[in-house]
Parts: C-alpha cells; sequence; structure tokens
C-alpha cells in the first residue's frame, strides 16, 4: 500500500515544485468538413469543433479536482488549414475567414489556443498553401487563440527555399501586423522542419493527416521537480546525476499517462501520445536553465552548455519513454528564452548569444523559440536564420523549429512583454552582415545523402 | 473499492483526527489505514479511505473537507489514490 513517504513525495511536487500537466490536446480532423462553398465550410468546421471539443475543459476540471494536479491548458489542434480550406478559399482573405471561424470555435468550447492554421510544404507549395501562408499575418492580428505552423523542411524531402523565403516576409508581416502588442503575433507563427503529426504544445501543434478523426495528445512538464531532484545529488558523478534524472522523469510522465488515461476514458476519445518535454514557464523555480546550472553551469551559454543540454535531453527520453505506452510529438527539453527565466537572465548577463543557442537546438527538442529580435531586422535575415535551423534538423533528423519575434520599434537593450506564459524577452542582437544573395535563390535544398534508406 | 488518499497538514492542535473521522462516518466513507507524525509541532497525517459508499459525489466531498480543514486550521486534501499509484508503483 502507498506510504506516507510517497504521498508526501507526489504533493511536495506539486505543491513546492511546479508538477502539472502542462496541455490535454484535443485533436481533431476537419477533413470531413471539406466544401467547395466556403460559407458550408465555415459551418461545417464550428459545428465539429464545439461538438467534439463541447466536454474538454469541464473534463479536464474534472481530473485536476479529483487527482489534484493541475493541468494548465486544454486545447485543440486540427488538420492544417491549408488542405481543409483548399477547395472553397481561392484568396488569403478567404482563409481569414476561416481563422476568425475557429477563434470563435475556441472561444465557444474555453480553450486558450487552437493550433492548425498550417501548411505542409516542405517539397513544394500548391496554391492553395501560398494562400494561407500570405493570410498568416492578417489572421494572426484580426484572432486572439489561433496558433499558426509552416513546415518547410525534412530530412526526406529536402529544404523548400521557396517556402523559406517567403516565411521570413510572413514573419516581418506578422511582426509589423501585431506592431501594438510588441508584435505578439510572431510568439503564434512557429516555422518547422520535420514537424511532428502529433504535438500537443502550442504554437505548433496541428493534427497530421495520418492521425484518426480525434485524439488525446498529452504534454507533460517539470523542470522545476528535476531541478530539485537534482540539489540532492551535487558533487556526484555523471552515472548518479542521470540516474535521478531518468527516475524523475519516469515519474513525471507517469502523471502524464494517468491524466491521458482519464481524459480519453471519459471523452470517449482514443489515447495518442504522451509528449515528454520539459516545458518552462516564466514561474520561479519552472526553468530548464536553471537545471543546467544546478548540473554545474554559472550561467546558461557557459562552454559546457551543450553538452549539459544534449546529456538532459537523453535522460529525459530514457526516463518517460517506459512511463508511457505511447510517446511522440516533440519530447525533449525546451529552450524558448522568454518563457524561461532562466534564460531571460543568461541573456541580460551576456552569457547566452544567438550563435549557443543555435548550438543547443542541435542536440534538445525544437529550436530558436521565442526569442527577440531587433524590429529592423530584414526579412531576408530572417529567412537566413530560418534556413540556418532548417538545415540543423534536416541533417540531423530531428525536429527543428523557429519562433524569432522581430519586435518593431524595438532594438538592442530594449525588453518586450507578451505577458502570461509567454513572458518577457530582452531583445538579442542578429547578425548584421546580409545573406539577400542566398535567400533570393530560387527552388529547393536537396534532401541530403542519409535520407535514402530504402 | 475504491480508495482515495486524505492528507492532513498543519499546525497540531486537539480534535483534528475527531473531526476529520467524524466527517469521514457521516458520509459513508470507510478509513483503511491511518499514519500519523509530529515534525517540529506540525500535524502531518495521511489516511487511505474507501469513497465506494460515499452517497456524495467526489468534488463536493473534497470542497467539504477543505472547508472543514479550514474550520480546524489545517490544509485538508483529498485525491484518488492512483496518481500515488501510478508515481511510485510499476
Amino acid at each position: 500500500m502507498i506510504n506516507m513517504y510517497e504521498v508526501s513525495e507526489t504533493n511536495k511536487m506539486i505543491e513546492h515544485e511546479n508538477l502539472d500537466v502542462r496541455t490535454i490536446t484535443l485533436g481533431i480532423s476537419l477533413l470531413d468538413c471539406i466544401d467547395s462553398n466556403l460559407e458550408e465550410l465555415n459551418r461545417k468546421i464550428y459545428e465539429k469543433i464545439t461538438t467534439v471539443a463541447k466536454d474538454l475543459v469541464s473534463t479536464g476540471q474534472d481530473i485536476e479536482r479529483e487527482f489534484g494536479i493541475p493541468i494548465v491548458n486544454k486545447r485543440i489542434s486540427i488538420t492544417p488549414i491549408s488542405l481543409v480550406g483548399s477547395a472553397a478559399c481561392k484568396t488569403p482573405e478567404d482563409f481569414v475567414t476561416i481563422a476568425r471561424t475557429l477563434d470563435c470555435a475556441a472561444k465557444e468550447v474555453g480553450v486558450n489556443f487552437i493550433g492548425g492554421y498550417s501548411a505542409l510544404v516542405s517539397k513544394g507549395m500548391t496554391k492553395s498553401e501560398e494562400n494561407l501562408i500570405r493570410s498568416i499575418p492578417q489572421a494572426l492580428a484580426e484572432t486572439e487563440r489561433i496558433c499558426s505552423s509552416i513546415n518547410v523542411g525534412s530530412t526526406r524531402t529536402g529544404i523548400n527555399m521557396d517556402a523559406v523565403r517567403l516565411c521570413g516576409e510572413v514573419v516581418k508581416a506578422t511582426a509589423e501586423a501585431t506592431a501594438d502588442n510588441d508584435s505578439l503575433g510572431c510568439a503564434k507563427l512557429v516555422v518547422f522542419c520535420n514537424a511532428p503529426d502529433d504535438n500537443p504544445f502550442m504554437a505548433g501543434a496541428f493534427l497530421g493527416v495520418t492521425e484518426a478523426d480525434s485524439v488525446i495528445n498529452v504534454g507533460v512538464s517539470g523542470p522545476g521537480v528535476v531541478k530539485k531532484a537534482l540539489e540532492r545529488v551535487r558533487g556526484k558523478g555523471f552515472e548518479e546525476l542521470c540516474e535521478t534524472i531518468k527516475k524523475t522523469a519516469f515519474k513525471v510522465t507517469r502523471v502524464g499517462q494517468l491524466v491521458a488515461g482519464e481524459a480519453s476514458r471519459r471523452l470517449g476519445i482514443p489515447f495518442g501520445i504522451i509528449d515528454l518535454s520539459l516545458a518552462p514557464t516564466p514561474a520561479i523555480g519552472d526553468s530548464v536553465a536553471e537545471i543546467l546550472e544546478e548540473i554545474g553551469l554559472e550561467r546558461v551559454g557557459a562552454p559546457g552548455t551543450t553538452a549539459a543540454l544534449a546529456m538532459l535531453n537523453d535522460q529525459v527520453k530514457k526516463g518517460g519513454v517506459m512511463a508511457s505506452s505511447y510517446v511522440g510529438g516533440l519530447s525533449g527539453a525546451f529552450i524558448p528564452v522568454s518563457e524561461d527565466q532562466g534564460m531571460i537572465d543568461a541573456v541580460n548577463a551576456g552569457s547566452l548569444t544567438m550563435e549557443k543557442l543555435e548550438a543547443m537546438t542541435c542536440v534538445c527538442s525544437v529550436g530558436l523559440d521565442m526569442i527577440a529580435i531587433p524590429g529592423k531586422t530584414s526579412a531576408s535575415t530572417i529567412s537566413g536564420m530560418i534556413a540556418d535551423e532548417m538545415a540543423i534538423g534536416m541533417v540531423n533528423q530531428k525536429t527543428t523549429a523557429v519562433r524569432l519575434i522581430p519586435v518593431i520599434g524595438k532594438d538592442v537593450g530594449d525588453t518586450a512583454e507578451f505577458g502570461g506564459l509567454l513572458g518577457y524577452a530582452p531583445i538579442m542582437p542578429v547578425n548584421e552582415f546580409g545573406c539577400e544573395a542566398f535567400i533570393s535563390r530560387e527552388g529547393r535544398i536537396p534532401a541530403p545523402i542519409h535520407s535514402f534508406k530504402n | 473499492m475504491k480508495k482515495c488518499i486524505v492528507t492532513v497538514l498543519g499546525k497540531d492542535t486537539v480534535g483534528i483526527i475527531a473531526k476529520v473521522c467524524t466527517y469521514l462516518a457521516g458520509n459513508e466513507i470507510n478509513i483503511l489505514d491511518i499514519s500519523q507524525t509530529i515534525i517540529q509541532g506540525y500535524f502531518n497525517m495521511m489516511m487511505i479511505v474507501d469513497v465506494s459508499g460515499m452517497k456524495k459525489d467526489f468534488k463536493v466531498v473534497c470542497d467539504e473537507m477543505e472547508k472543514l480543514g479550514e474550520e480546524i486550521g489545517v490544509s485538508i486534501h483529498c485525491q484518488k489514490e492512483e496518481i500515488f499509484e501510478k508515481m511510485h508503483r510499476l
């Protein structure tokens, strides 16, 4: 039988170490809503989302109450809208009407974000996909809860450089369209290489076409729990350090598995995957940077950071994999700047630079995430940064992503405020030498040699 | 059998166990196991209870126990056993 020590350990994690389930994300396929009539399409989308997800929030709240575990977000991911809208939408403005419908549906069911205003263009772009991408600045400026993502490359297809060029322009235009709110729109726009079909985390969540009609995916978290556990093994060898991370990740993931199972049973929707991620928040003690500092770095960004992060990321997966029946999504340590107090402090202290962040993305879960850059940064430079990150993903056969925020009207030395879970960020300097001639080349970068595995 | 864990934490005072047990008995909740210690004047108790005979909704019982805790001056939490079972048992 459960003993007092075990009960108090679990409750201490919840009450003092920020253990929570970060998100229950309900994936809803909208493929059966496709219609050539735009009005009819919008009606079907609204109806399907508000029917399938009507009990999502209340079920999440019931689980929170009964097990005493906070579930921070209840969210929805949908089939990429470039596919759903392809028959009805002839212009970018047509796509914006779908964005408004999705925003209304999200408000109706009470979720804080809905992800899947997306296009998958890793090899080529259809006219519909191009229209969707061009509609993103207006869609994100006019809505509140929509998240958008674009997959522009993969290990199997190479990198679609026409899409990379367009994405740089779209990021810049989104920043300008939401300039009044420190270019907040860009915090809801992710550019991916090797995007997974079952990611529950925003802003990059969408429900891939390989998925069922509806599915429950859960994202766990718990940087604070790992940090506290590591405080108890200060000065010990790597074996003990790694074992501690694995055991902690196992415990955290088991909670996610329980919540996912309960949500799936109560909603009558199949369980998809658990995303084993260390997802930080701006709250004190909920930071991935603090874990790295506990491992032995004076500040994140110091020499040794990449090695420490590689080890952390691997141990989290090793511990978590056995705790869940299905693992997927992004699964690894997130290193967003604005959402992690330790990362913000490291930038302010001059320890963490853009180049070091790029190196860190080679060994961790995602990429250049929630980084505020000067508003004057050109679209081609943003495309260049995207291309670099996509190349890392393509060659290393991993997911990489870029969520950069060129904050209009602000420069190095200023701070951008996004609010809530999105946090705040010091503007980081960007290499000012240009890459215009490289980015203006048309076509795509071929898939790497090691992708030919057949 | 549906097991729940009741935890009570707070400054020690007369009648904590009595009041909690009276509430449980009044709601047809059977106590299976109790562990209790006092650490530096702080009362720390864990009960494993069976709620299968309970008539009220689980959430209502959680709310009422929290309220009872406020009256006594301690914090009372009621959680389904699975969260501990999942985390600590293979």
